[in-house]
């Protein structure tokens, strides 16, 4: 069972809390972008089998979107935090390289 | 190879049955092939089988990490339908249909093929317009369907829960020929058939990278050592993205969980398969007598084989309301594969950014039934370089251009 701590209300959320939301860090693109940019921020999702950034939100509890670094391989979950982050905090990211350390880095 | 024959068993019988020879050989993998597929499970076998039978291409090797048919062709509900709405998907659905209808004579081996008829159940009304409009669209395609009133659904499934109260059944799509068939034999038969043709399958062996030059494929490193190609098919569904990373690029393609469950052995008490979409669970009787459950994928990307409890929770509690005589049955196994999940869950036949290189995936949570229709239309695609009627559709290219197959908003579910 999927357990995520909500990192703005702190509860434990049990997956049938939570609502996915797929990969995390989207670079968006919109009018003006060619096909093959919009084609990658519609479809081409990295779809790791190893460390995957995702968004969640917390839809029966304080129903704000956050984001959690889980690996896709063992269901093993490294850490969750703000939906309002360019990229993964560089404390969660070494949390990660020292579980993982042929890990590749965020990128 | 010994042809399968009632003969053949009444000799064996003689014999105590120490003849049999084995189905397929093991070899082991040659320098080089023609083809090289990755992948051996039903779609890749399918496929060879018909590079051999269609296009007299013979030099063959496919490559399997695991063993035959030990993925997801072992693992589904094995529902065979081709109610589809979009033509494309109708054309191949329907392709495969029409293979299985013949499968066990032309592979001299049973799939046990059961075209014991198929219903969707509407349980609302916007299903039930949009099951009217897949009527009329299947006449229009030439595939046989139906749209059915709830006392034929009664008749046709007694132990049917009509009256609701929360999701009635309103009428159902009925494709009578549509039903069930054995997916080991289906991965089993293709297997021998191959291996009689000279085909080498080469089980527990692993593709580690894909060797290039030029932008043309020249063959796969694998666990035993390179492995040289002409032409290169992929059809290894779950982790088709890895294999496009390793060939150099990315595939719209997201891996879940999908699960299903048998319960335990009962009397018989449903002839047809039965689909619920609205509460999204199905249901048909196996010939051992356990009543054989899919449901829902998960929502989040996952390689792990298995899913989450409370889909199968939420399963169970949509079919007992459905089923009632279902409550008491105890569940004897559940289990999960990995699915590959494309942005209109449509599948992917299709040639890639590196050249003499091919992938057949995308198939999601409905692969199964496709099998004949997706080997038959992937070979085609590798023997002439080019997709044919069956296959153009559904390019990888697809996506740039918006030309989506959109059967995931057809039928309101993955399908």
């Amino acid at each position: 069972m999927l357990i995520l701590e909500c990192p703005y209300c702190g509860v434990k959320a049990e997956e049938t809390e939570l609502t996915p939301g797929y990969e995390a860090h989207l670079k968006r693109f919109g009018p003006g972008a060619t096909p093959e940019e919009f084609e990658a921020y519609m479809f081409a999702r990295k779809n790791p089998k190893g460390v995957h950034f995702e968004r969640w939100r917390h839809a029966y509890g304080c129903g704000k979107w956050f984001l959690a670094a889980r690996c896709t391989a063992t269901l093993e979950v490294f850490g969750t935090y703000p939906a309002q982050s360019s990229e993964p905090p560089a404390d969660l990211q070494a949390k990660i390289k020292a579980k993982r350390p042929n890990w590749e880095g965020y990128k | 190879m010994k042809r399968y024959s009632v003969f053949a068993i009444a000799k064996q019988a003689m014999n105590y049955h120490l003849g049999w020879e084995k189905a397929w050989a093991s070899p082991a993998p040659k320098k080089e092939y023609d083809v090289i597929i990755v992948g051996a499970g039903g779609h890749g076998l399918a496929t060879a089988y018909y590079l051999g039978k269609n296009h007299g291409i013979k030099n063959v090797a496919i490559i399997e990490k695991g063993w035959l048919g030990g993925g997801n062709t072992g693992r589904n509900t094995t529902i065979i339908r081709s109610n589809y709405l979009q033509d494309p998907s109708a054309a191949i659905y329907d392709k495969a249909l029409q293979l299985y209808e013949g499968l066990s004579q032309d592979l001299n081996y049973n799939v046990m093929f059961s075209p014991r008829g198929l219903l969707m159940l509407a349980q609302t009304h916007h299903e039930v317009r949009g099951y009217l409009r897949t009527v009329h669209a299947n006449m229009l395609q030439g595939v046989t369907t139906e749209y059915i009133s709830p006392a034929k659904v009664k008749e046709l499934v007694p132990i049917i829960n009509i009256d609701g109260p929360r999701y009635p059944v309103l009428g159902a799509l009925y494709q009578p020929r549509g039903g069930t068939g054995r997916h080991d034999a289906v991965a089993w038969g293709y297997a021998r058939a191959c291996s009689a043709m000279g085909m080498d399958i080469i089980q527990q062996t692993e593709v580690t990278a894909v060797r290039q030059e030029g932008g043309v494929v020249k063959g796969v490193e694998t666990t035993k050592g390179f492995i040289g190609c002409k032409k290169l098919g992929v059809v290894v569904a779950g982790h088709s993205g890895q294999l496009a990373e390793m060939a150099g690029f990315r595939l719209p393609i997201e891996a879940v969980a999908l699960q299903a469950l048998v319960s335990e052995p009962i009397k018989p008490c449903m002839d047809v398969v039965v689909m619920a979409n609205t509460v999204h669970g199905y249901m048909s009787q196996s010939d051992k007598g356990e009543m054989v459950i899919g449901g829902g994928t998960d929502g989040f990307n996952n390689f792990t084989q298995r899913g989450s409890f409370h889909h199968v929770e939420e399963t169970l509690r949509a079919l007992i309301e459905t089923f009632p005589m279902i409550s008491r049955l105890k569940m004897l196994r559940q289990w999960g594969g990995i699915v590959d999940m494309t942005g209109d869950r449509s599948p992917i036949i299709s040639k890639t950014p590196l050249g003499n290189c091919f992938f057949n995936c995308g198939w999601g949570t409905g692969g199964f039934k496709a099998i004949p229709g997706s080997g038959w239309a992937m070979a085609e695609l590798m023997a002439k370089g080019e997709p044919g009627a069956l296959a153009e559709e559904f390019s990888m290219w697809r996506f740039k251009e918006g030309k989506f197959i959109d059967e995931s908003v057809a039928a309101g579910v993955a399908h």
